[in-house]
């Protein structure tokens, strides 16, 4: 049997001015599952996004949701989306009933089909106490999940999560993952940008990592940390003669070396053997090492590992002028 | 997670096939539903024609020299005036629409430019039918006597009302022309100096010679002396017709206009 693909893009590209926001991506996301475009801020994430939501149109490049034509065949891929931005698309001056609502009646539910589906939604998302208040009084978490319900009005099949808990506490964010793991459980595509390697990693079936407009990796969570050997214990020296003394012993097999903590990083896979035994073989006398820290790998462990450089805006600014 | 399951089944029945029409009437009922909650909004649009109104009446009335009762002179000017700045508020809320996360919801939803824009102003009409009321009202209570028959009424009602029509959609295209809510905002102020260079306040031949060119020939004259004229009996003339063709020829043009930027700002 194929398998079928919820997105398919190939060599997408968006343009402003002389800066390529998204400078020929490809990326195939199969139906049902969460798939999530890993990147920093400026990498093209939103703009990726907002071209296969038919919020933006290509200036080269294909791409279909469902089998249908981001450009061409626009009506059809709305009917089938849904997206959910950084910026909460709601009416501060409505409640959120008001708001739920009228997207319903919006999307071409009669009265009573909307109210209903507005009090599903409500109870769904634990909004129930909130929904006769301005969206005005919600707080952030509040907003993101009315947010996503009020995507969820039409039944999308397919949904884009922009950046879904930048700026939420922890609380938040934890509800926030249960909701979107939950929607995935009947045949729901879930298409989400982040920031956070670790959100990747708890939600994602597959990551794609995003720099400067471009693919720079894709895979499981676990292939992507094994590019970046997923861990790193990081040993703080008790001084700078057994500083020099080590890194010189130790050759390349140092990854991370910071003279004025006399700190060293090399890499582990984080069980207590391994770590028992680097820190004998290192430290036989047991002078040597101050302190021992295991690092477990962020986007920007993987994206040094990718990119030979740190994440960070100004590197896209500069390539912006390029 | 069954509920979703549940909800699936249900996309069904719906047939998504929503008219513009019916659209329209959604968004309509959010604007007025968003201006009834815009309070401090709602009492500048009444509360400073009505300041205006007695301003002019108490503290320059009595040196303006109109040939009839100040009051009755001033009151179609200040009705224009209050409607002018009322309607252009159209533009902040367009803006605020355009640029807020709002319009990618609706876009997303297969919402073309005239439901969004006729929403707001459908809006606008209502809040200005309101104040303009309120306005008549305290008019009547200082002294404001017309003379018109109902069918002088309806006339000027009807005139009135195209005039709201008109500014609220030339404001809409002016809200998608502005590059922020702050921009639009200024463009209230424009509107509002209008009716000074014009008959609503003081008779045009008391004005030096080369303001005299612009304010017979802005719209806010003919529109004026067409309320005035209905409302106190006094012959029209031409005014009426005039008025009538501005208002037209305004809400026309900008509902090319409307169609055409709100094409280019949502590419």
């Amino acid at each position: 049997m194929n398998q079928s693909w919820a997105i398919e893009a190939s060599g997408l590209v968006k343009t402003y001015g002389e800066h390529k926001a998204v400078a020929g991506v490809d990326l195939r996301v199969a139906t049902g599952s969460i798939f999530a475009l890993l990147g920093p801020n400026g990498a093209g994430k939103t703009t990726t996004v907002r071209l296969l939501a038919t919020l933006l149109r290509p200036d080269g490049g294909t791409a279909s949701i469902d089998g249908f034509d981001i450009v061409r065949e626009q009506r059809e891929v709305r009917r089938r989306i849904s997206l959910t931005g950084q910026y909460v698309a709601l009416d501060e001056l409505q409640t959120g009933e008001e708001n739920l609502r009228m997207i319903g009646r919006l999307g071409g539910l009669s009265g009573v089909q909307a109210k209903r589906r507005a009090t599903e939604l409500l109870e769904r998302f634990d909004l129930v106490g909130a929904a006769k208040r301005n969206v005005a009084t919600y707080s952030g978490g509040m907003r993101r999940r009315l947010d996503l319900a009020s995507g969820l009005v039409g039944q999308p099949s397919i949904i884009f999560l922009d950046e879904p808990t930048t700026g939420l506490d922890p609380r938040s964010r934890q509800t926030m993952w249960r909701i979107i793991t939950d929607l995935v459980g009947s045949g729901v595509t879930v298409f989400l940008t982040t920031q956070y390697l670790e959100e990747a990693d708890r939600l994602a079936d597959r990551i794609a990592v995003i720099d400067r407009g471009h693919v720079v990796a894709d895979g499981t969570a676990a292939e992507l940390k094994r590019q970046v050997a997923g861990q790193r214990l990081d040993l703080t020296l008790s001084d700078a003669l057994t500083f020099d003394e080590i890194v010189r012993r130790l050759g390349s097999r140092i990854v991370l070396s910071d003279t004025e903590r006399l700190m060293i990083g090399i890499e582990t896979d984080g069980s207590a053997t391994q770590i028992r035994r680097l820190l004998d073989e290192i430290d036989p006398t047991g002078e040597a090492v101050r302190r021992f820290d295991v690092h477990t790998a962020t986007l920007d462990d993987v994206f040094l590992a990718l990119t030979g450089r740190a994440t960070g805006s100004q590197h896209v600014q500069e390539t912006a002028n390029v | 997670m069954s509920e979703i399951a549940a909800t699936h089944t249900l996309t069904t029945e719906t047939t998504r096939s929503t008219s513009s029409i019916g659209q329209a009437f959604v968004m309509t009922a959010r604007g007025l539903r968003l201006t009834s909650r815009k309070l401090d909004a709602m009492i500048t649009a009444i509360v400073l024609p009505i300041i205006l109104m007695l301003m002019f009446v108490y503290l320059f009335g009595g040196a303006i020299q109109t040939g009839t009762d100040y009051v009755t002179y001033v009151v179609p000017g200040v009705l224009l005036l209050c409607a002018g700045f009322g309607a252009s508020t159209t533009a902040v809320s367009v803006s605020e629409d355009l640029h807020g996360g709002i319009i990618d919801r609706f876009r997303s939803l297969d919402i073309g430019g005239l439901p969004v824009l006729t929403g707001q102003v459908a809006a606008s009409v209502a809040r200005n039918i309101v104040s303009t009321v309120l306005v008549f009202g305290v008019a009547f209570l200082i002294g404001f006597r017309p003379d018109a028959d109902a069918l002088g009424w309806l006339e000027a009602s009807g005139i009135l009302l195209l005039f709201i029509l008109a500014m609220s959609w030339f404001s809409a295209a002016i809200g998608l022309l502005a590059k922020s809510a702050e921009a639009a905002n200024g463009f209230t102020f424009f509107v509002m100096f209008l009716p000074y260079a014009s008959s609503a306040f003081v008779p045009i031949n008391t004005m030096p010679s080369w303001l005299q060119g612009f304010a017979h020939h802005q719209p806010v004259t003919p529109i004026t002396e067409a309320i005035r004229g209905l409302l106190l009996g006094t012959p029209v003339g031409d005014n009426a017709w005039i008025a009538l063709l501005w208002c037209g020829g305004i809400i026309l043009a900008s509902l090319v206009l409307c169609a055409a930027l709100y094409r280019r700002r949502t590419a």
